[in-house]
């Protein structure tokens, strides 16, 4: 057979960076590659019986590799958002808010976590992008606003329905939040006493937390959470599924330099006040889409028959013409079939809109279907 | 009977001149979840190094290579229904195609069992 399945464990042992939880996860039997510069877990026991049992229970994911920034100084809203087009200063205190890093043509440049926390702010980037976005931040903003990487920090996440449960019973008070909220904890002293700061998001499309602390502290908690025999580690494998499930871009493919908030169907972090004032960048144009429509949208596919059809295939329209490109596409384990996402021309962007892909040289029936694929089930206060 | 294999992670079985062909546990197990495949039909001619199967995991797709030359005789319709049988029994059940040989001295330099397993060792 093709040499290429080999490539994922040949890229295992190419040097990269390590993350805090390195041992313990080659303890646990991950099989480890190499994402965005660190040696990660891609998998432990299969990718679907990880992506179903995160669906099912609860999964504990290591995402120490993300960047995590913390900016303090005075007027840190008003300065971020000349770089980030949400409303962040009516933004509340220990609230989440997603947002997207512009270049001046409203291009993507990196999607993003921000969190009020009293003046400052906490926000979670991307592992592969952590340092282009920390300059261009700090480019960004006046010289007076510090912008610290905090790289002695570690973060998990726990994702599924049973996630709640699992981490009240270590750290009293989690469940009380809702989703998109977070707040700082004290870890029992059998864990070290630290402070965690725990906010009540993720990436699975499903309830779930996201943990900081500090890497000294993060292998005791990990063990402590897959103690509870309703967590299991899960590797990037499922993280991809899930969120390909949930309908959430991935950036890098989904997302880019070449797609707007707009394009991306992102809309909904750029707030009311913020449409009407701009000052962001890349606004007029962003503006302009906001007003007219984009020229391609970010769409879901359903893909007929079992095969994959993956990230680069081309998406044709009934004459065969090239409407658009693949930038996500897997086989769905809760599904049970293959789903995917890509860019369409915006006329051919409406739910049931009869669409074929082309990949290696063969052709798929495929369906624009709505996103997300699989419900979310967020834990919604008040819902 | 005697199993051949290649270093494309292939097992090829002989019996009389009708070859048995499936990729072995390493290469399953570097795939990880087998979700679809494709075999060739009866009668289909393939020369060896052509391509003649599809399996595609979650994470990756791959095409599977003759390793030797000859008429197919059948594809397994089991690993089509039930891709995830690649997984479970990769030498036996999991089987992708059998092929009429054309030319058995290309079984010839071929490892046997104990070769690969050795050199599977060493990646």
């Amino acid at each position: 057979m093709s040499e290429q399945i080999l490539d994922n464990a040949a890229a295992a042992a190419a040097p990269a960076q390590t993350l805090p939880l390195d041992s313990w996860h080659r303890r646990h039997g991950a099989r480890m590659v190499e994402f965005a510069g660190y040696s990660m877990p891609v998998q432990y026991e299969g990718i679907i019986a990880e992506h179903v049992w995160t669906r099912e229970s609860a999964g504990l994911f290591d995402v120490s590799h993300m960047g995590q920034v913390y900016i303090h100084g005075a007027d840190v809203d008003s300065a971020l958002e000349t770089v980030l087009p949400g409303e962040l200063k009516a933004l509340p205190d220990r609230k989440l808010r997603y947002s997207l890093l512009l270049d001046d043509s409203g291009g993507i440049i990196d999607d993003l976590m921000a969190t009020r926390r009293g003046q400052d702010f906490y926000v979670v980037v991307n592992g592969a992008t952590k340092h282009g976005d920390i300059e261009v931040i700090r480019q960004a903003l006046p010289k007076d606003l510090f912008v610290d990487h905090m790289t002695s920090q570690a973060l998990l996440a726990l994702q599924g329905p049973k996630a709640a449960e699992v981490l009240e019973a270590l750290i009293p008070g989690v469940s009380e939040m809702g989703f998109m909220e977070g707040n700082a904890f004290h870890a029992p002293q059998s864990l070290g006493g630290h402070i965690l700061w725990i906010s009540r998001s993720g990436y699975t499309g499903e309830d779930g937390f996201e943990i900081s602390l500090p890497a000294a502290a993060v292998e005791k908690l990990a063990e402590a959470l897959v103690a509870d025999e309703k967590v299991k580690p899960i590797g990037l494998g499922a993280r991809d599924s899930l969120r390909l499930e949930a309908g959430l871009p991935l950036y890098g493919h989904d997302l880019d330099r070449h797609t707007t908030p707009v394009m991306a169907g992102l809309t909904f972090a750029i707030q009311k006040r913020r449409r009407a004032e701009g000052g962001f960048p890349g606004a007029q144009r962003i503006l302009a889409e906001l007003e007219d429509g984009p020229i391609q949208k970010r769409v879901g596919l359903d893909v007929e028959g079992r095969q994959p059809v993956r990230e680069g295939a081309l998406i044709l329209d009934g004459e065969g013409n090239e409407v658009g490109r693949i930038t996500s596409g897997g086989f769905s384990p809760s599904l049970q079939r293959p789903i995917a996402m890509g860019y369409v021309a915006a006329a051919l962007a409406e739910p049931g809109t009869e669409l074929k892909l082309e990949q290696r040289g063969k052709l798929f029936d495929a369906r624009v279907a709505p996103m997300p694929f699989v419900p979310h089930r967020y834990h919604r206060k008040g819902a | 009977m005697t199993t051949y294999f290649t270093q494309e992670h292939e097992w090829i079985k002989v019996d009389g001149d009708i070859a048995t062909v499936g990729i072995t546990d390493h290469a399953q197990e570097a795939l990880g979840d087998i979700v679809f495949t494709e075999v060739p039909e009866a009668g289909k001619q393939l020369s060896k190094g052509q391509e003649a199967a599809v399996v595609e995991s979650v994470k990756a797709a791959s095409d599977v290579y003759s390793p030797v030359s000859g008429e197919v005789a059948e594809g397994n319709q089991a690993v089509v229904d039930d891709p995830s049988l690649v997984n479970s029994d990769p030498e036996g059940a999991g089987w992708f195609f059998k092929l009429k040989l054309s030319n058995p001295g290309e079984l010839e330099g071929l490892m046997d069992e104990a070769a690969y397993r050795a050199w599977v060792k060493t990646l």
